[in-house]
């Protein structure tokens, strides 16, 4: 029978599934966008602007849909996990204060000069208001993955009748896993805009878009995942370690590893059998989890038998992990054949630019794999050793919750089909604008350089 | 660190006027939706009344996240209580929100023959979100009561705000828009003050008469002299703004902005009667604000941060309005 707290946490799943991946788009894009306007600004070569002016579209497309989602986010605690700031309110408080404090107001003001302002102000201003916005989506970044990273390794507190005092809010931000934990996420989302630019990008090329700023966007976008995309596999690799330290039941569901060993072999596939504690038709790589975890051919890894009872639902993690790193070895590779297309033949073969499109929401489906691997492998525990999930769940009848959740899952099913449907349909649309309508005069008159389109070498391929 | 009495009040202080503000700010925006004609003939007016508030709606929205926030973080144990109640329509306002949110952003970029119905959409999303903040309110006032007629002061009480919104909604479509819009953005000020008023009226009424203790501070002796004032002002503010409406638009858009200042001022006096009928109850009749606060630890660090950053906000803001100031132009980005 369905109880509210499964049900609670459905929801819970549906919503942060839902809302994660506008913020992984648009944390990145933003500084895209301030890179555009920033070359625009310093070359005067108005494809950077056009390129900004596309995207900028994107990103208050995909900036809405975050924060509606971020809305109905920031009521889940109270309407359906009450014991969650009964018992850390005291710390996850002032976290998400900060957020709001800090992030949504910088981010929802400037936002508006950003959007709608570029006539309005002076071109720095605008410019300035741009870096605004970039730098609140960040700090937002900041104060819940602060947050979440608390929930998964806390420090910095002290229990008085099973309520969290704080003690040390140094410690509470700069808890082990959150250095990793925010480096972890940033390269994720500047990873999915990258595939997203590009993806997009290569649509417009594709159907026929013959204008530069598509593809000086395309090569951006590629160049920048070139460089994230190994600089994640390296940073994901710390991540584990740390990950092995402070939470070690975590790992052990990752690798599906049931009994402590030594020499613990790499798993590739797996079925994870959680009522006989064993694994069926596995494949593995002999010794390698060991040489990954420990450094060691021999190391020994502790097995899910060392936490029973207190372990993750093993399955949903194994899996999830592998789907996140088989993704970014797929962006790994692609971004640098890639590279290495436009470096030696001056352009992509139609096939990559297909192939580009077919991974535009690559960027999606990893970093919901890996939030998947690490909300999931925290169970049973909401925060780690101080609360369980089921002893923070509301008391509300299973009906209401369930109305809840039907109203969410259509609302959001709609959205994300409207929303990719849109973002492809703006990218057409984009294909009929011409090529060099002229900027329209700014506000202080200082863009009349742009009015003789000249291109640089960045424009030209 | 400041003691935990203290703490308490400037918090409920705080919580107070991020509610005012976003009533206020989101109020006018959600009003600019509530009235969105929606003929097919209507198409440019709607595309300036979504432009009068496209730079600010964001922000203002934003007021809700702070005010929802402290609840959360000053009063933990007020936030599980009211969150439980107002489950249902909590969850359809959020809808509302979202339908709102999105449609504004969807209608421009959706194909032309999707528009008119992302104009729906904010519309239908706008109206349902201020109908479920109104009755919220309502079952607020009444401590939650589960009887029927709690419920159906509850709806009245939805009704009142939907209106109170479109009030202020239309006002600020009289401050930013010219010629025939404004006319018709007069007409809808008329009506809807004179209704809000009717609305505010039955309140003052029965508020008093469902909470005894409501009335005995009301009524007590020889304050009363000094808090009838609020509904003596709010009354002379509904009067005057009618009148003035009736004069409106006027040569040279003169005191266009009045109707606006007016509004926020009536916004501002029923604010602070319902504020001064239960402070310090964070909770109507169940829980003060030092039951519900949180650990005074905690609470001087988010004051801290929140007298730096607060006034940084407000500035911003108003760069924001002063950088959007005179009448709505065709929304278009760059």
């Amino acid at each position: 029978m369905l109880d509210a707290l499964i049900l609670s946490r459905i929801q819970f799943a549906a919503n942060i599934s839902f809302h994660i991946l506008f913020p992984t788009i648009t944390i990145a894009m933003c500084w895209f966008l301030v890179f555009f306007k920033i070359r625009h600004d310093m070359t005067g070569n108005p494809i950077w602007m056009r390129a900004y002016r596309f995207w900028v579209k994107v990103f208050a497309l995909s900036f809405a849909l975050g924060v509606v989602s971020g809305i109905t986010m920031s009521f889940q605690f109270g309407t359906n996990w009450p014991g969650f700031m009964e018992t850390v309110g005291n710390i996850a408080g002032p976290l998400l204060g900060y957020e709001v404090l800090t992030a949504f107001f910088l981010e929802a003001t400037f936002l508006g000069i950003m959007l709608f302002g570029i006539k309005r102000v002076p071109n720095k201003v605008h410019t300035f208001a741009t870096i605004l916005v970039a730098i609140g989506t960040s700090l937002s970044a900041f104060w819940i993955l602060a947050l979440d990273s608390w929930m998964q390794t806390p420090a910095g507190f002290e229990m008085r009748d099973g309520v969290a005092y704080p003690t040390d809010w140094f410690a509470i931000v700069f808890n082990p896993s959150f250095p990793y934990r925010l480096s972890h996420m940033l390269l994720a989302s500047g990873l999915t805009a990258s595939f997203f630019i590009a993806g997009i990008s290569a649509y417009r090329i594709l159907k026929g878009d013959t204008k530069k700023a598509p593809r000086l966007s395309l090569k951006v976008a590629l160049i920048v995942a070139a460089i994230l995309a190994p600089t994640q596999a390296l940073v994901g690799d710390f991540h584990g370690l740390n990950t092995l330290e402070h939470q070690p039941a975590k790992i052990a569901a990752i690798e599906g590893i049931w009994h402590t060993e030594r020499g613990a072999p790499l798993l590739l596939f797996a079925l994870p059998d959680q009522q006989n504690k064993t694994n069926h038709y596995e494949i593995g790589i002999p010794n390698l989890a060991s040489l990954i975890l420990t450094h060691e051919l021999d190391g020994e890894l502790k097995g899910l038998n060392e936490f029973a009872g207190e372990h993750p639902p093993v399955a949903p993690v194994f899996w999830s992990f592998r789907v996140m790193v088989g993704l970014g070895l797929l962006m790994l590779g692609l971004s640098w054949f890639a590279c290495y297309h436009f470096y030696r033949r001056k352009g992509l073969p139609a096939w990559l630019l297909k192939v580009l499109v077919a991974t535009t929401f690559s960027g999606w489906l990893a970093t919901l794999a890996g939030w998947y691997v690490t909300e999931i492998g925290r169970q049973p525990w909401l925060v780690t050793g101080i609360l369980k999930t089921q002893d923070a769940v509301t008391s509300l009848p299973p009906s209401k919750v369930g109305f809840s959740l039907t109203l969410y899952l259509i609302v959001y099913a709609f959205l994300l089909y409207a929303y990719t449907r849109t973002v492809f349909l703006m990218a057409r649309k984009a294909i009929k604008v011409e090529e060099f309508e002229t900027l329209e005069p700014q506000a202080d008159g200082n863009l009349s350089h742009v009015s003789n389109p000249q291109t640089t070498h960045e424009g030209s391929h | 660190m400041m003691d935990a009495y203290w703490l308490a009040i400037i918090f409920i202080g705080l919580m107070g006027l991020s509610v005012l503000v976003y009533a206020i700010l989101d109020g006018y925006d959600l009003g600019v939706g509530i009235l969105l004609p929606m003929g097919e003939a209507d198409e440019a007016q709607r595309d300036t009344m979504i432009a009068s508030i496209g730079p600010f709606w964001d922000a203002n929205e934003t007021w809700l996240v702070l005010a929802v926030g402290i609840m959360l973080i000053a009063f933990p144990a007020a936030h599980s209580v009211v969150l439980f109640h107002l489950y249902i329509p909590v969850a359809i306002m959020l809808i509302g929100l979202i339908m709102r949110g999105v449609a504004f952003d969807f209608r421009a970029k959706a194909a032309v023959d999707h528009k008119l119905a992302w104009d729906r959409t904010f519309k239908a999303g706008s109206l349902l979100t201020t109908l479920a903040q109104g009755y919220m309110l309502g079952l607020y006032v009444m401590g939650f009561e589960a009887s029927l007629s709690a419920h159906l002061f509850a709806l009245l009480s939805g009704l009142g705000v939907t209106l109170a919104y479109s009030y202020i909604g239309a006002a600020w479509l009289i401050m930013k828009t010219e010629g025939e819009l404004q006319k018709r953005a007069v007409t809808w000020a008329k009506l809807s003050g004179r209704l809000c008023f009717i609305g505010v009226l039955a309140v003052c009424i029965v508020n008093p008469m469902v909470n005894p203790g409501v009335f005995d501070r009301w009524f007590d002796f020889p304050l009363v002299m000094f808090v009838l004032l609020i509904p003596a002002l709010c009354f002379a503010a509904f009067l005057f703004n009618d009148l003035l409406l009736k004069r409106l638009p006027k040569v040279n858009d003169r005191h266009c902005w009045l109707p606006f200042l007016l509004v926020v001022a009536i916004f501002i006096l029923c604010f602070s009667a319902l504020a001064f009928s239960f402070f310090p109850d964070v909770v109507p009749g169940q829980m003060s604000i030092w039951q519900a606060a949180s650990a005074p630890e905690s609470l001087t660090v988010i004051l801290i941060g929140a007298l730096v950053v607060v006034p940084v906000i407000l500035a911003y803001t108003a760069f924001s309005y002063w950088v959007f100031r005179g009448k709505a132009s065709s929304l278009n980005y760059h």
